[in-house]
């Protein structure tokens, strides 16, 4: 395969690192001033890097691969990123803090997040995790000036720096016993037996990926990064980095390690439940709503590896078809949590500050409790055909009893939902919010909440499909 | 004869003293950057080690690949750990308390 051909496959990532560059030059000699520019020019590069996917096979000897499987996830990943631009400018314009270099970031993390869900090397796998944790490193702390922003982005840079050295150290072991970084020869390794050696490597990637994917037991850092980030930058961290982790875990569980399912399958199943039951437990008695978001998606990841335990096909297929749903709920609740202003303009983050809000904004309410009844699973929305899909995977692999804790966990889950959704249309009203009429805002927030309304059932056979033929392409 | 378990072992007791060092370390920030490092170069012995026993170049280039990736993300930590003096005016671990939960 020549370098021409091998560039011509990676366009998409070649597209936004060249925008990402001369944007950053804008921004430099321009100043703030040219931030809505550069915002709109970054949501484009999104655009064009989505319209050059498409293409598919293996580039850079193996390094590197386009398939099904990238290009089911990456117009995925594209989307986050380009919602959280568009919901930046406005937050970021109120708090008096628009800055240039925001969307460069963004397009710099994106690329790094296409390198993983592309990768077939661990090496490629390692510099793509890299450029996106370092990216996500500066997001968090962007509010310089905001105490809880930087010991978000404090907390953020030690534990995911320990992730990707706990993560580094499984690589070389698996290079190691198994003579070689590629995915399939890796695979190949595994096949004829386990090694000790080989084990502990999977035990600490497995253990690496965890971290980035906010699962249990190493999920500590995510409610208070959550909490800490700007809320564009929560939606951002909600979204499209756990669509990479994801997405990178699978590939490296299904290509890499499938010859050796029954060594992960029990660390998985462990986390999994763990995730779940921690994620709804946790977000009882929480005061703040991006907090409660923090363990509502560690409860998420809980379900998601439920899918991915499976070890089938249909189970990658129902994870990804989670992911999408998943993706949705979380930009939509993310919406509508900026529209919470206190009179001062300022943007509030608390729970109780939601009462009544079924009387002074009848819209907003129901879209909220749309998202809530989604994230809970409950029947007419999206969110419960999204776990259905990975509990009736696990059951036909024969993980009877882990589809069994999962399902009565979620009921736990359930409780913090609906308490949302009791505050905002029982309680007594409380102060009303400052006005934040944004059209994009709004447009988010009506068109997520569409997608997980019931009509979104229209888009399943399509979804179902794609998400399919994705699974089918690492089989 | 030193051979490769000497290695794997002398990397193993590094990668350890990272870990513990991250956790137990009760002081100071800085410190817990130079745990990161010192994880970073055990794994950095590990593979050069396997790639001198295997005979395979692949392992030395990713240790050049880390060490890369090791520079940018100290200059990160730096920096962000700066912002964060600014604002607090103290680096102590157990300062870093804003936010609990």
């Amino acid at each position: 395969m020549s370098i021409a051909s091998s560039i011509a496959l990676t366009l998409p990532e070649v597209i936004l690192s060249a925008t990402a560059i001369v944007l950053m030059l804008v921004a430099a000699y321009a100043g703030d001033k040219a931030t809505r520019f550069v915002n709109g020019a970054a949501v484009v590069a999104l655009i064009a890097a989505f319209l050059s996917l498409g293409h598919q096979g293996s580039a850079f000897d193996g390094l590197y691969s386009a398939d099904a499987f990238s290009d089911f996830t990456k117009p995925l990943i594209y989307l986050a990123a380009g919602v959280s631009i568009l919901l930046s400018t406005r937050f970021f314009a109120a708090e008096g803090k628009l800055r240039a270099e925001y969307s460069v970031l963004i397009l710099l993390a994106t690329v790094g997040m296409g390198m993983m869900v592309s990768a077939t090397n661990l090496l490629t796998l390692y510099v793509g995790l890299e450029m996106q944790s370092l990216a996500a490193y500066v997001l968090a702390s962007f509010m310089r000036k905001d105490q809880r922003s930087a010991e978000a982005g404090l907390k953020y840079f030690v534990l995911g720096a320990l992730a990707s050295g706990i993560l580094l150290y499984g690589i070389s072991l698996l290079y190691g016993f198994s003579g070689t970084t590629d995915y399939h020869g890796v695979a190949r390794a595994l096949a004829d037996g386990v090694n000790p050696g080989e084990l502990f490597g999977i035990v600490f990637v497995m253990a690496g990926l965890s971290f980035k994917i906010a699962a249990v037991p190493f999920h500590m850092w995510t409610p208070d990064v959550y909490e800490g980030a700007p809320t564009p930058v929560t939606a951002y961290f909600g979204s499209a980095p756990k669509v990479a982790a994801v997405a990178l875990l699978v590939r490296v569980s299904i290509e890499a390690m499938g010859s050796a399912v029954a060594s992960w399958q029990q660390i998985l199943i462990f986390t999994s439940l763990a995730s779940i039951i921690l994620g709804a437990v946790g977000a009882i008695g929480q005061t703040n709503i991006k907090r409660l978001l923090a363990y509502s998606s560690i409860n998420n990841v809980g379900f998601v590896l439920v899918g991915l335990a499976a070890g089938t096909a249909e189970g990658v297929a129902a994870t990804m078809t989670y992911m999408v749903v998943y993706v949705l709920m979380t930009l939509g609740s993310f919406a509508c949590v900026l529209q919470m202003r206190g009179e001062d303009g300022r943007h509030v983050e608390d729970i109780a500050s939601l009462a009544g809000l079924s009387r002074r904004q009848p819209a907003l309410a129901a879209a909220i409790a749309i998202f809530m009844f989604s994230l809970a699973g409950i029947p007419p929305l999206l969110g419960f055909w999204a776990k259905f899909l990975v509990f009736d995977a696990a059951v036909a692999a024969g993980l009877m009893p882990l589809a069994a804790i999962g399902i009565a966990a979620s009921t736990i889950g359930a409780f913090y939902y609906l308490k949302i959704v009791k505050i905002m249309y029982f309680d007594e009203p409380a102060a009303a919010y400052h006005p934040v009429g944004s059209y994009v805002e709004s447009g988010v927030i009506a068109l997520t909440a569409l997608a997980v309304s019931p009509i979104g059932y229209l888009a399943i056979p399509m979804l179902g499909t794609a998400s399919a033929i994705a699974a089918k392409a690492l089989f | 004869m030193i051979g490769l378990q000497h290695y794997l072992v002398v990397s193993a007791i590094l990668f350890v003293m990272g870990v513990l060092g991250i956790f137990i370390n009760r002081k100071n920030i800085i410190i817990i950057l130079m745990a990161v490092e010192l994880i970073l170069l055990a794994v950095n012995i590990n593979l050069v080690a396997f790639s001198a026993y295997l005979g395979d170049l692949v392992g030395q280039v990713f240790a050049m690949f880390v060490l890369t990736v090791a520079a940018g993300e100290a200059a990160i930590g730096l920096a962000i750990l700066v912002i964060y003096f600014r604002g607090r005016g103290t680096i102590a671990v157990d300062d870093v308390n804003r936010m609990k939960g």
